[in-house]
């Protein structure tokens, strides 16, 4: 098992988010999680990247306990994140926003060639190197914010809903970059709240309610789940 | 101040004295702008990361002031070394002293209130600022003390035909040279990027491997190492400190950094060095008595018509 998050509760003050959460992600998968606004998926998410300490329970990557390590050096171990609403650098150029994605690694033939794999994604990225980022659109942001996790190299690439705000077409362009990052071996969690694109991309689905897992099955099968078709998928077009 | 200000000019019709005195009030502003410059710069940065104004700064400012003193004639320097090396060894010892007190102020005052209220961190650097005048209070007393003016040099230089004082010319020379190195490695390295990522977005910044208590610590390392240079030169320029110069310097540099447009770097650059000269100018041609209050009517002017300062556009979504 690549990652395993076994009951985690995280709070924000007094107030519980997450009541007990339990995930595992096998090396080479594309997960996904599902679930309304305020469910807990950005916390989950946050926590697995250290930025938010769980109050109870365990995260493990390659077996290994990682939920008492900062944030930062979890990048150097291999889990890398494009969060909720891009955060990307804006007054930084692109090519700055990406070099710091590869902040960690010290091999710099090697970050060269990420670049040019990046690049070759995103070719966009690549004609506005010298921009700065925040005069990107939404779509390339998104993009940017994607290549720039990527620069890590990371072994999991923890995605924070990678279509939000983006036209059908361009969000069918993303997941399919998306299934080709997974192809050359990145082991993909997906937050998304497009639920049809994200369970014909994944190998399996978690639905998430109020901070707890309700449903956990492969991705065919939630697509086909009568219960997540009512709730998230009913009359949904995007990404058809 | 020297007196330049009320030197007697000479009858109109040769204008050279006119643009003499001109060009030394000039000149002097941008020695007294690069010293503000060089104070704004630990405003700047460190309000860029932490959204926090240091108020202490200005008291580091002065310890750099007083360590220098203490420095030169303790272990004299430009005696054993000759002037040249003397004074460089001086500022490299200061800068490294004040430095560390900057570091030691993170680490005692600030760090442990980073996720309280942000009231708490104001009020804890107004108290580190009592506490570390009054210390300085209580080792060297209340009364100026002086630099000596025998190891000082008085030498002036034809600057292209003017006669400036050396003094003058190696306090622009080293603050813009200091701007231009702090500037390149703000934008060329791989550390000053992580700084700039922090000052956006901590959270990101996380993410992206960057350990941003160290760019803190950084932060508060450059920038008293810069407002305790800009202490000694005060010194030399001066010739005399007093412990609570802080404050008034303080005050200025703070001004510059919001002329400037505070959490950005250039800006407390461009600020510093343009409050300096409109402060000079203004001592000369306008009045002398109202030279410290120049200052604060270009604050007031500043919040008003510019409240983003000169080049701070991006202070809207940092407040
Ligand atoms: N910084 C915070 N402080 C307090 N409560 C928070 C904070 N962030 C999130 N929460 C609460 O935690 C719960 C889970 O929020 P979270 O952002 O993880 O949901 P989400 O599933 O990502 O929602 P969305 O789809 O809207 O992004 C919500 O009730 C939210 O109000
Ligand atoms: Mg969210």
């Amino acid at each position: 098992m690549l990652l395993e998050v076994e009951d985690l509760h995280v709070r924000y003050g007094n107030v519980e988010a997450l009541h007990g959460i339990n995930l595992q992600v096998r090396q080479g998968e594309i997960v996904t999680i599902l679930g309304a606004n305020g469910a807990g998926k950005t916390t989950t998410l946050h926590a697995i990247s250290g930025l938010l300490r769980p109050a109870q329970g365990e995260i493990r990557f390659e077996s290994r306990p990682i939920h008492k390590l900062p944030a930062h050096r979890l990048v150097g171990m291999g889990i890398a994140q494009a969060p909720e609403g891009r955060r990307i650098f804006g007054t930084l150029t692109v090519r700055e926003n990406l070099d710091l994605g590869a902040f960690t690694r010290t091999d710099q033939v090697q970050v060269a060639e990420t670049l040019q794999w990046i690049y070759q994604l995103f070719p966009v990225l690549a004609q506005r190197r010298e921009q700065l980022a925040g005069t990107l659109s939404g779509g390339e942001q998104q993009m940017l914010a994607i290549g720039r996790a990527l620069m890590a190299r990371p072994r999991v690439l923890l995605l924070d809903e990678p279509s939000l705000g983006l036209a059908p077409l361009l969000v069918k362009t993303i997941f399919q970059t998306l299934w080709e990052i997974n192809e050359a071996g990145v082991t993909i969690v997906l937050v998304e709240q497009n639920a049809r694109a994200a369970l014909k991309l994944a190998h399996r689905g978690y639905v998430m309610e109020v901070g707890r897992i309700v449903l956990e099955d492969r991705a065919d099968a939630l697509l086909a789940n009568p219960e997540v078709r009512n709730a998230y998928l009913g009359g949904q077009a995007a990404g058809e | 101040m020297p007196a330049s200000g009320i030197s007697p000019i000479s009858p109109i019709h040769s204008a050279s004295p006119l643009v003499e005195e001109f060009l030394q009030q000039l000149t002097n502003g941008l020695a007294v702008g690069g010293i503000y410059a060089l104070i704004a710069l630990g405003y700047t940065m460190v309000y860029g990361v932490l959204k926090l104004i240091n108020f202490a700064h200005g008291d580091l400012f002065t310890y750099g002031a007083y360590l220098g003193l203490t420095l030169l004639t303790s272990l004299a320097l430009t005696d054993r070394l000759g002037f040249a090396l003397g004074v460089l060894v001086l500022v490299l010892m200061v800068m490294g002293l004040v430095a560390v007190l900057g570091a030691i102020l993170e680490r005692a005052a600030y760090r442990p209130l980073r996720e309280s209220p942000r009231l708490s961190a104001v009020v804890s650097a107004l108290g580190a600022s009592i506490f570390l005048q009054n210390t300085l209070m209580l080792i060297y007393g209340a009364r100026f003390q002086v630099y000596p003016d025998d190891i000082l040099p008085t030498a002036t230089l034809n600057v292209l035909g003017l006669y400036v004082p050396l003094m003058r010319v190696l306090i622009v020379l080293a603050s813009v040279g200091m701007m231009v190195a702090l500037y390149l490695f703000i934008q060329k390295t791989r550390i000053g990027a992580a700084i700039r990522a922090a000052a956006i977005d901590q959270g990101a910044a996380r993410l992206m491997g960057i350990d941003v208590n160290r760019v803190i610590l950084l932060v508060f390392l450059l920038g008293p190492a810069l407002g305790g240079v800009a202490g000694l030169m005060v010194g030399l320029y001066y010739g005399q400190v007093n412990f609570t110069m802080g404050w008034v310097y303080g005050m200025k540099a703070f001004t510059a950094a919001i002329l400037g447009g505070i959490g950005n770097i250039p800006g407390a650059m461009v600020g510093g060095l343009l409050l300096g000269v409109i402060e000079a100018l203004g001592a000369a041609y306008v009045s002398i008595a109202w030279k410290d209050a120049i200052a604060f009517v270009v604050l007031i002017l500043i919040l008003i018509v510019r409240p983003t300062g000169l080049l701070g556009e991006r202070v809207a979504d940092k407040i």
